[in-house]
């Protein structure tokens, strides 16, 4: 062989051989009945947790994804391939008004596939809040301390050592010019080469996502995995599911097929994200007495600063992100004027291409000092303030499932002031002109232009770019089922034998990026489960 | 114009647009091919203004280059799911019919890129949220997948990923 990537070792390849259970809808044919303990829809961050946990306990686990299998020989760093096959929508979700785009992983690993490795422990702030007005008493950094500690331990989450690259130093040097605090990120990568490309799925199998970790140790103990099916449908008798009803995909990978797969389970997990696991329990009319199912579901929503440089920032090399700051979280109480969290993105070619506004010769030029360029995005924390309650899921004709998040007034006082910090902290660090992601906006060579220019500018769906790649609740943790559709253990208070234990079960926002979150709340969660079905002691946390 | 006048075409814009949806709703699906037609014919008529700047000057370059855009863009709305698909056949089957012609205020076959441009300007500009939003789609599927394709790269100073 010539091709270098094929020195990379390749788990998923080499767990096939060893006899790893996979079925692809696309391909499978006749009656597909099948039996296990645990059913789990989804394969990331939460499901492949989740898959681990109840596998290591000795249950028969089946998992559902509607994406497909890939690993680390089909990444080939390339957008044209990366967007259309690992993510949803081509990596263009919309809400309903199609006034946010949003990012969200559709592959076996989920959004761990595609993320950029950043992780955070849920902020104390926010469990505060959690305990406060949702009753969740015991969601305290104590009693969560060992579950992250498990999650940083099992995917190699430590400080990133290396050298910031230039994008993300520019944010620190700016920050730093104007006093304003900022930190170094943790990643979740084993001998990352610092090459730039996670979004488009790690080809050297550095960035520790469900696709390496959970996903095979959960095969390598005789789990199933259904891949490209789509689960459509839950049936209940009584207080109980029975049945989970789905539709193989065909060979494109997104439309349903006649070809059904149906799982009798003793318990099921619902772990496909926001968005698409309310839409599961919507589509299957599960009971929803206080009408919270699909409602309170948070994007984070995100504003765009970019600005050229004289010397070349390329921003598409090295570790996308390793440099943030949390000082406009810290500011104002939480349930106050919405906070922002200050990060980098990655700069590729067809997502900032999309992403910038106007077009022709204007597009053109800002293309042409694509590598000078330097963007920050600011991340608001919604679910918090009163007037922050988010977006609600409800099902298209089809029955697929369609966000309605209305960017309110209290959205837009935050994003005025994120884009008038980032323009302030992008000149502080040396920058020649400052854009402003929207419509309206031109390129600003002064602060004082760009000033007064953000003051003015109408923020607006549509006309404000406004981006996300984190989906957080929809099916809300509550002590009471007024509050929420699940409980704080992740069990829906109305099924018995029904959990979600993804990132859909937060009350709010996370207020920073949620992987790790998710790992070490559906730890906790999934070990409880583990035990109460198999009877063992804990499996992974003993 | 008058801001009047213009506000009149703009209602009376957003009313043809709502009824030309509905119209097209009623009718049904449209056949593939007729879909593809559409498409084709609106982006041919658009991707001369949105990628002027990008385009190679020289002329048989310069038409090379708009097809394979054109032929990126297709190829991108293939990777779509099917409501989505749906949602930009009716785009544009709008804009390919007369009323959307109208609306548009040029023929796509012989509109020259200074015409698209004024278009894509106004429903960029629209106090509308659809035009903006149709404005964005066709913004979004043209100018996206061309900067997908290597022989884009050197003009913005990117040399592609790197060689592992």
């Amino acid at each position: 062989m010539t091709d270098a990537t094929f020195a990379i070792p390749d788990p998923i390849a080499e767990g096939l051989a060893r006899g790893w259970k996979v079925f692809d809808g696309a391909t499978v044919t006749g009656p597909q009945d099948i039996e296990c303990d645990v059913a789990i829809v989804g394969t990331g961050a939460g499901g492949g947790v989740t898959a681990e946990l109840l596998a290591r306990a000795g249950l028969a686990v089946v998992l559902v994804e509607e994406g497909s299998l890939k690993s680390s020989r089909d990444f080939h760093m390339r957008e044209a391939d990366a967007y259309p096959s690992l993510y949803w929508d081509s990596a263009a979700r919309k809400t309903k008004d199609k006034a946010i785009t949003i990012l969200q992983g559709r592959t076996v690993g989920g959004s761990t596939t595609v993320n950029w490795t950043s992780s955070f422990r849920t902020p104390p702030a926010t469990l505060a809040f959690w305990r406060e007005q949702f009753g969740l008493a015991d969601y305290t950094p104590e009693n969560l301390d060992k579950h992250f500690a498990w999650a940083e331990n099992r995917f190699g989450i430590a400080p990133w050592q290396t050298t910031p690259n230039e994008n993300n130093d520019l944010l620190r040097r700016g920050a730093a010019t104007l006093g304003i605090p900022t930190g170094s990120m943790r990643r979740n990568v084993t001998g990352c080469r610092n090459l730039g490309y996670c979004g488009m799925g790690c080809p050297t199998n550095a960035k520790q996502s469900m696709l390496v970790t959970t996903i095979p140790a959960a095969l390598d103990r005789g789990a199933r995995l259904y891949t490209r099916t789509r689960a459509v449908r839950l049936e209940f008798e009584g207080n109980r599911a029975v049945r989970l009803s789905c539709l193989a995909l065909a060979a494109d990978g997104l439309t349903a097929t006649p070809q059904a797969i149906t799982i009798r389970a003793r318990h099921f997990v619902l772990a496909g994200g926001a968005i698409n696991s309310p839409a599961l329990l919507l589509r299957s009319d599960a009971p929803d007495p206080y009408r919270r199912l699909g409602t309170r579901t948070f994007l984070h929503p995100t504003v765009i600063s970019a600005a050229r440089f004289d010397e070349r920032v390329e921003g598409y090399a090295g570790a996308p992100q390793s440099i943030y700051s949390d000082h406009f979280l810290e500011r104002d109480p939480i349930d106050g004027p919405l906070g922002f969290k200050l990060e980098v993105p990655p700069l590729h070619p067809v997502l900032f291409a999309s992403t910038l506004h106007g077009f022709g010769a204007v597009h053109a030029d800002l293309m042409r000092g694509f590598a000078n360029t330097h963007v920050q995005i600011a991340l608001l924390r919604d679910g918090f303030h009163a007037e922050s309650r988010g977006g609600t899921v409800s099902l298209r004709s089809d029955g697929s499932p369609l966000l309605d998040y209305p960017l309110n007034p209290v959205i837009w006082d935050g994003a005025r002031r994120a884009l008038l910090t980032m323009a302030e902290i992008q000149f502080a660090a040396g920058a020649k002109a400052v854009y402003p992601l929207h419509e309206q906006a031109e390129g600003y060579a002064t602060l004082a232009a760009a000033r007064s220019a953000i003051a003015a500018l109408p923020l607006q769906p549509l006309v404000t770019k406004v981006v996300s790649a984190h989906v957080m609740g929809g099916c809300g943790m509550a002590a009471d089922p007024r509050r929420g559709v699940v409980d704080g253990l992740g069990r829906h208070f109305q099924i018995d034998n029904l959990s979600v234990f993804d990132g859909s079960i937060f009350p709010t926002s996370i207020g920073a990026n949620p992987q790790l979150s998710i790992y070490g709340i559906v730890a906790r969660l999934a070990g409880r489960l583990a035990v109460q079905l198999s009877g063992n002691a804990t499996p992974a946390l003993s | 114009m008058q801001r009047r006048t213009f506000l009149r075409l703009s209602v009376f814009g957003a009313v043809v647009l709502g009824a030309g949806a509905i119209a097209l709703r009623i009718a049904g699906h449209r056949s593939p091919a007729q879909a593809r037609a559409n498409a084709e014919q609106v982006l041919r008529g658009v991707i001369p203004a949105l990628l002027l700047g990008a385009l190679p000057a020289d002329a048989s370059a310069n038409k090379a280059a708009r097809q394979a855009a054109l032929e990126r863009t297709l190829a991108a709305i293939d990777g779509l799911p099917p409501a989505t698909r749906e949602e930009l056949d009716q785009l544009f089957a709008l804009l390919a019919s007369h009323p959307g012609r109208w609306l548009a205020g040029l023929d796509w076959s012989s509109a020259t890129p200074d015409e698209a441009a004024r278009f894509l300007q106004r429903w960029r500009t629209s106090s509308f949220s659809l035009f903006v939003a149709g404005y964005q789609a066709l913004h979004d599927l043209v100018l996206g997948p061309w900067y997908a394709d290597p022989s884009t790269w050197p003009a913005i100073g990117y040399a592609g990923p790197p060689q592992l």
